[in-house]
Order: C-alpha cells, then sequence, then structure tokens
C-alpha cells in the first residue's frame, strides 16, 4: 500500500517509545520479541492504511502513522552476544506506541 | 515381478499433492471469472507470471552501481528512492515504498522480515528459500552476528551491526560498500562485484 493523507504523527525523531504488550489476536504487525520494549524514533514514514484491519477486508481507515523504530540489541535479548552497539530497526504502527515511561 | 523403486532415496513432493486449500479454491474461483468477464486472459495471466519469475538481482545491481558511479544519484536513491528508481525507467508502483540502507566503515545493514517474507522483489526478484525460512527469520534478529559468520560475513571490530525487520508498507535494500580497489570503475563492470546477497547484506562485495 501506498502512502495515504492521515492525521500528524504523534512521536518526532528522537523520542522514546514503548511498544503496547496487549495480546495480539489474528493479523498483527507488531513482531512479539518488541512488545512492551522502548525504542526510539528514528523516522515518520507517514501514514498508511492499518494492515491489521485490511486483513478482514476493512478499509483500514483512518490511515495510521508509520514509524521506523530503533532498538538496542541488548535490550531487547538479555544473552545477546553481539556489540553493545548493535541495533535492531522494526516498522511499528502508532497504534501500538505509547510514550516510554522510562 | 518385483517391481522396486527406491522412494525414500529419490522421493520428491509433488508441488500440487493434496485437496486445494481454500485461498487457492478462492483464487482459482477468481481467475476463471476474470477471464470469462473479459478484465484478463489466460496469456496475460501467464505472461504475468513469467515476468515475476524471470526477474532477478540486475536491476538491484544496476541502481547500485549507479549510486557508487553517480554522487547525485547516490543521495536521491537514499533520500527519494522513488523518485531515483523513476529516473531510471523503474516504476515501484504502489504495492510499497522503498528504502535505502547504506552500509558504511561503522554499519553494516541486514535486511529480513520476521513476520513473513517481504522482501524488494522489484529489484531483486523472488527471494531465496533461506530468507523465507523461520530460521533466517527467527535467528537474525537475535544472533545476527551469527547468522553473517554462517554466511561467510566477517565483520571488523567496531562494526555495528543494524538488522532490519521489514513488517510493515517499506522494502528495504542495502547499499553495500563499494571495494577499494574498483574505484576508477565504470558501471557495466562494477555490476559484476554486486550479488544478491550483498544487498540483502548477507555477503559483502570484495
Amino acid at each position: 500500500m501506498t502512502m495515504q493523507t492521515g492525521a500528524a504523527p504523534k512521536f518526532q525523531p528522537g523520542e522514546r517509545v514503548r511498544v503496547d504488550s496487549r495480546p495480539a489476536l489474528g493479523h498483527c504487525r507488531a513482531p512479539l520479541f518488541i512488545r512492551g520494549q522502548t525504542g526510539t524514533v528514528v523516522t515518520v514514514h507517514g501514514t498508511f492504511r492499518d494492515p491489521e484491519r485490511l486483513a478482514y477486508h476493512q478499509p483500514g481507515l483512518p490511515p495510521q502513522n508509520l514509524y521506523k523504530i530503533r532498538f538496542k540489541q541488548t535490550d531487547l535479548w538479555l544473552d545477546y552476544t553481539g556489540s553493545p552497539n548493535d541495533e535492531l530497526e522494526v516498522d511499528v504502527y502508532e497504534n501500538w506506541l505509547l510514550p516510554a515511561t522510562n | 515381478m518385483h517391481d522396486h523403486h527406491d522412494h525414500d532415496l529419490t522421493f520428491q513432493a509433488d508441488h500440487d499433492t493434496g485437496p486445494a486449500s481454500p485461498y487457492e479454491v478462492l483464487e482459482h474461483a477468481i481467475r476463471e471469472l476474470l477471464v470469462e468477464k473479459g478484465v484478463l486472459t489466460n496469456a496475460e495471466i501467464s505472461e504475468h507470471i513469467d515476468k515475476m519469475a524471470t526477474r532477478n538481482e540486475t536491476l538491484g545491481a544496476k541502481v547500485t552501481a549507479r549510486a557508487w558511479t553517480d554522487p547525485e544519484f547516490k543521495q536521491r536513491y537514499l533520500n527519494d528512492t522513488r523518485a531515483a528508481l523513476a529516473s531510471m525507467d523503474i516504476d515501484i508502483g504502489d504495492m510499497a515504498e522503498y528504502r535505502v540502507v547504506e552500509n558504511t566503515p561503522r554499519i553494516h545493514n541486514v535486511i529480513i522480515c520476521t513476520l513473513c517474507s517481504c522482501y524488494p522483489k522489484l529489484l531483486l526478484g523472488y527471494p531465496p528459500s533461506w530468507y523465507k525460512s523461520v530460521t533466517y527469520r527467527s535467528r537474525t534478529v537475535r544472533e545476527p552476528r551469527a547468522v553473517l559468520q554462517e554466511f561467510g560475513v566477517e565483520l571488523p571490530d567496531g562494526v555495528e551491526v543494524r538488522v532490519h525487520d521489514s513488517t510493515a508498507d517499506l522494502r528495504y535494500i542495502v547499499l553495500p560498500m563499494q571495494p577499494e580497489e574498483t574505484t576508477d570503475w565504470p558501471a557495466e563492470k562494477l555490476m559484476a562485484k554486486i550479488s544478491r546477497d550483498s544487498l540483502i547484506g548477507t555477503s559483502i562485495p570484495t
């Protein structure tokens, strides 16, 4: 799906955000390994129709802001053996993001 | 007469064994309707399948070689990939946006899709089967350095690994570093240095 016109983004690059840890039913684009984790907004990609609704033949509106979120690998995996500077970037829709609490 | 075949040794699963899944039945019904209503012809469908199946990393190598040899194009390729590709007559259409992640002496990028198999098909063709495997998808987020090492990628100390999980509407492709000894090479010659895996991040051009 290409970009749509939609609401202004709630979060800005550099902001710390937490991925909601709610359980997901059915089609879900927030992978389990980032749920409940805190990361940093790298890019605001723009707004796109919500694939979690499109998957069920709904229009996916209003469009959701999509963000590139950067996580530290050592935050995601307690037993991570690579460099402490290694990072993982995931595209996450706004309806999965909360302001960071820490 | 004893009719013995070594099926255990030579067996290969048929592509279309077993009953069709509900989605296959649905696809079949829609396809037949489209053809019956004159929206598409079977020849057009077949032609499109062939077009996708014969796509490979040539386009990816071509744009990468251009980015290595043309700094102005490189900036556009990194900042406005759609426009940069359009300037080379590559139309990315309306399926997904494309993003380019640049390897540097400090950062090595690698692309995955943990949820399924999102892949920059337009520039690289269909993904290799390992890209779609559960093993690659799950291990690359968790232990990217071990996976890269198994691909033969030895990263010098001080290089950060940055994994990109394409979970949504964007497709990622790596812009590898140009090997030093190829600095003055023309784009056509450089293309031979650029493999599919180097554009996924599981290889480094040498």
